[in-house]
């Protein structure tokens, strides 16, 4: 549980980007794309999921990428390498399903591009053209370029303000390729809005469409329910159902919803770190 | 003359619910005397019929009659691993208390009359604990270097970890979350159970060389071949009911709708009413609802309006539940304090909707009433909701309490594990194995959600069988 490594992937904006390396062997060894961990920073904090980016069995370590948005976010870019997490498990949640589907787009948005990279990866090697489409709010917050680009046979990228590569968003994009071309997958992770409207868009053109979601868990492995989703009209727990479902037929208004549920507690507990 | 039962110590209503102290206090020496001095001491005694786990009553209580206290620890432990949670979780009322020729016959529950015998284990159990009272451990050197792995931390887990370790067995316990005690921690709130009880027998049994192993979650993490090939000879599955139930109603999604086990992990493992100190939060509520008639809404509704008095809300908890107050299987005991607490029932009520404002906070929650029909399965008289007697109560924290299925996340990622058609693990009743040979289990995961003691024996009886498996490997 021990933190081996640290950097800042991207900070623009207020917002920033955050990779942590950290020791666990036995989730490194277990670990498949599309799944996560739940760790705690410190004994008093709380219990938070985050996707395991990559697993390195060799140094027995997993990488995890988040943005330092929350209470427990902002006070793990505030730990050190030779820190250590409180608590660490997984690994959680279904694999991806990797097979061939022929051509797979990914999309990712945001710090989502850090869930996009184990997909990408998997089903590279699992023999699809993988065509991956990032967005970003500007040039200083696209991370992971190099790693996707190497795994990717397409690559291309939007930011918001134009500062880098197609001024736009990722749905623009995928927009012309869906109207162009088949594609057997569109994968997407990023912002709820940004799902929302990948899922609206391939709704309509009939392409199967992957997100994985990111509801507020306690204790992630199925026991309060507090991640629960609806999908197809069905109470999903995101932990152990998901967290991956199909995009069209996710109550997006409710997740955005349940997802804002302790925003002022968490505004509170911030400033009083000082932390906001 | 007839002698009036001892009732035990209690905080003022008032005073334990502004915060999580313990409300019943343990019985003073005199208390206990008197309270034993009642014990008819039957010379058919039909109190030990009424224990899951078949503690030798009329020998415990006669023991403290005559002031001999270690010897009634020794009686109770020779069945009972820990006395101290016991005394102070179990459902007495339904169980040897009710059995006790005291109580009246064909009574649900137990009689006020009826010996407090769980008042007294209690008192043993707190004896054992202060004066170090520790089980004899029976290092056997045929088990020297053989280790068993247990799965699950929770009260059927510890009791079977105890049960080895005393035998010279190593004995590792992997659990999922990042503390131990499983129910015992997460669920059953402090002011029934202080946690300096439950760690003092968590510490026990790390003394008796039990490694606790936090963080690993079996059938994640690990699975059980590889804990196998890691050396284990034998495993107990002591993993737990689990997976909360909810009512399938409009709205149950609502933010401020939770789970039991998610508002009492919250408040219980996490520690939420210490929040801001502790980091994970819990939604308070001017006005709650529980749902539910069990031990888990009690514990809800009680620890909802401490929450409310400690953040100086006007307390207004209210239980619903579909039948009336004599079906509720809760205990007598915590009905009481929860009145006595100011926590409100209101009996005969169905939910059916619960409605959200447009940020999809709770606002309100529908319900049906209900009239009580034939027995059903249960035995328990049904509830029949009554067509257009709706009727809606301001609510804008809701807790469902209605039970718990098995969670799936080790017997789905274990081929050859049999379970049955609500997921629980299928055991030999006699030796509580599974269908994989080497593999035991116990508590909730065996036949669904039961009481403390229920999962101890379980637990008890699987220990024996896994003492004796690992004998015919030697």
């Amino acid at each position: 549980m021990k933190i081996i490594d640290k950097a800042v992937l991207g900070e623009a904006q207020g917002i920033k980007i955050t990779k942590l390396v950290v020791l666990a062997p036995d989730i490194s060894r277990k670990a498949q794309a599309g799944q996560f961990i739940a760790l705690m920073a410190s004994e008093k904090g709380e219990r938070i999921p985050l996707t395991i980016v990559d697993a390195d069995k060799d140094n027995g370590a997993i990488t995890l990428i988040l943005q330092e948005a929350g209470l427990t976010t902002k006070l793990l870019g505030k730990m050190n390498v030779g820190d250590s997490l409180y608590a660490l498990a997984g690994p959680l949640g279904h694999p991806t399903q990797i097979i061939n589907y022929g051509r797979v787009v990914l999309v990712g948005g945001g710090v989502g591009i850090a869930e996009i990279y184990p997909i990408a990866k998997a089903l590279k090697s699992a023999g699809n053209q993988v065509t991956t489409v990032l967005g970003a709010r500007t040039k200083e917050l696209l991370i992971l370029e190099k790693e996707l680009r190497e795994v990717s046979d397409e690559f291309l990228v939007t930011t918001d303000d134009g500062s880098y590569a197609r001024k736009g968003f990722t749905t623009d994009i995928l927009t012309e390729m869906l109207e162009k071309g088949k594609y057997g997958l569109v994968y997407a992770v990023g912002p709820i809005p940004m799902m929302q409207r990948v899922a609206a868009l391939t709704k309509g053109f009939g392409v199967k469409t992957i997100v994985s979601l990111n509801p507020l868990m306690v204790d992630a492995t199925g026991m309060c329910g507090c991640c629960r989703v609806t999908v197809s009209g069905e109470v999903k727990f995101s932990c152990v159902d998901g967290p991956e479902f199909d995009a069209a037929a996710v109550d997006w208004d409710e997740l955005v919803k349940r997802n804002s549920a302790y925003l002022d507690k968490e505004k509170h507990i911030c400033r009083l770190n000082k932390l906001i | 003359m007839k002698k009036e039962p001892v009732d035990p110590k209690e905080l003022a209503a008032a005073q334990r619910t502004s915060g999580f102290e313990e409300v019943v206090a343990v019985y003073g020496e005199e208390q206990a005397l008197e309270e034993a001095s009642r014990c008819l001491q039957c010379k058919n005694p039909t109190c030990i019929s009424g224990c899951p786990v078949g503690i030798d009553i009329k020998k415990f209580i006669g023991e403290v009659a005559k002031k001999d206290y270690a010897a009634a620890y020794f009686t109770i432990r020779e069945k009972n691993n820990f006395p101290a949670i016991c005394g102070r979780v179990c459902p007495a009322e339904y169980q040897c208390r009710r059995s006790c020729v005291l109580t009246k016959k064909g009574s649900p529950f137990a009689s006020k009359e009826a010996i407090n015998i769980h008042f007294l284990e209690r008192f043993v159990g707190d004896y054992g604990m202060k004066n170090n009272l520790a089980a004899p451990v029976s290092n056997d050197s045929a088990f020297t270097g053989l280790k068993v792995a247990i799965v699950g931390s929770g009260p059927a887990g510890l009791c079977c970890a105890g049960e080895l370790a005393r035998c010279g067995i190593k004995v590792t316990v992997f659990e999922s979350l990042h503390n131990s005690g499983g129910v015992l921690r997460y669920g059953i709130p402090p002011f029934r159970l202080p946690r300096d009880i439950l760690d003092f027998e968590i510490n026990y049994l790390k003394k008796l060389g039990v490694e606790i192993r936090p963080n690993l979650i079996i059938g994640r993490t690990k699975t059980l071949d590889e804990l196998f090939s890691e050396g284990y000879k034998a495993i107990f599955l002591g993993l737990g009911a689990g997976i909360p139930s909810f009512m399938g109603i409009k709205g149950e999604s609502l933010c401020n709708v939770y789970s039991a086990n998610e508002f009492l992990t919250r408040v219980n493992l996490m520690s939420a009413y210490k929040f801001p100190e502790f980091q994970t939060p819990v939604s308070i509520g001017k006005h709650v609802i529980v749902i539910g008639g069990g031990n888990t809404a009690m514990d809800s509704a009680r620890v909802a309006l401490r929450l409310q008095k400690m953040n100086g809300i006007m307390p207004d908890t209210t239980v619903l539940y579909r039948r009336t107050e004599v079906e509720m299987p809760a205990r007598r005991l915590e009905i009481e304090h929860a009145k006595e607490e100011g926590i409100k029932f209101k009996f005969l009520v169905k939910p059916e909707e619960f409605i959200g404002d447009e940020n999809g906070l709770l606002k309100k929650i529908r319900c049906l009433e209900c009239k009580l029909g034939e027995p059903d399965s249960s035995g328990r008289k049904r509830p029949i909701p009554i067509e257009g007697s709706d009727f809606q109560l301001d609510c804008d924290l809701a807790v469902i309490a209605v039970g718990l299925r098995a969670n799936q996340i080790l017997t789905k990622a274990t081929s050859g594990l049999k379970v049955d058609k609500y997921a629980d693990v299928i055991v030999d009743p006699e030796t509580m194995e599974t269908s994989i040979r080497g593999v035991f289990a116990g508590g909730d995961i065996v036949g669904g959600e039961g009481t403390v003691i229920e999962a101890m024996g379980m637990a008890k009886k699987a220990a024996k069988a896994i003492i004796k498996y690992l004998r015919s490997l030697l």
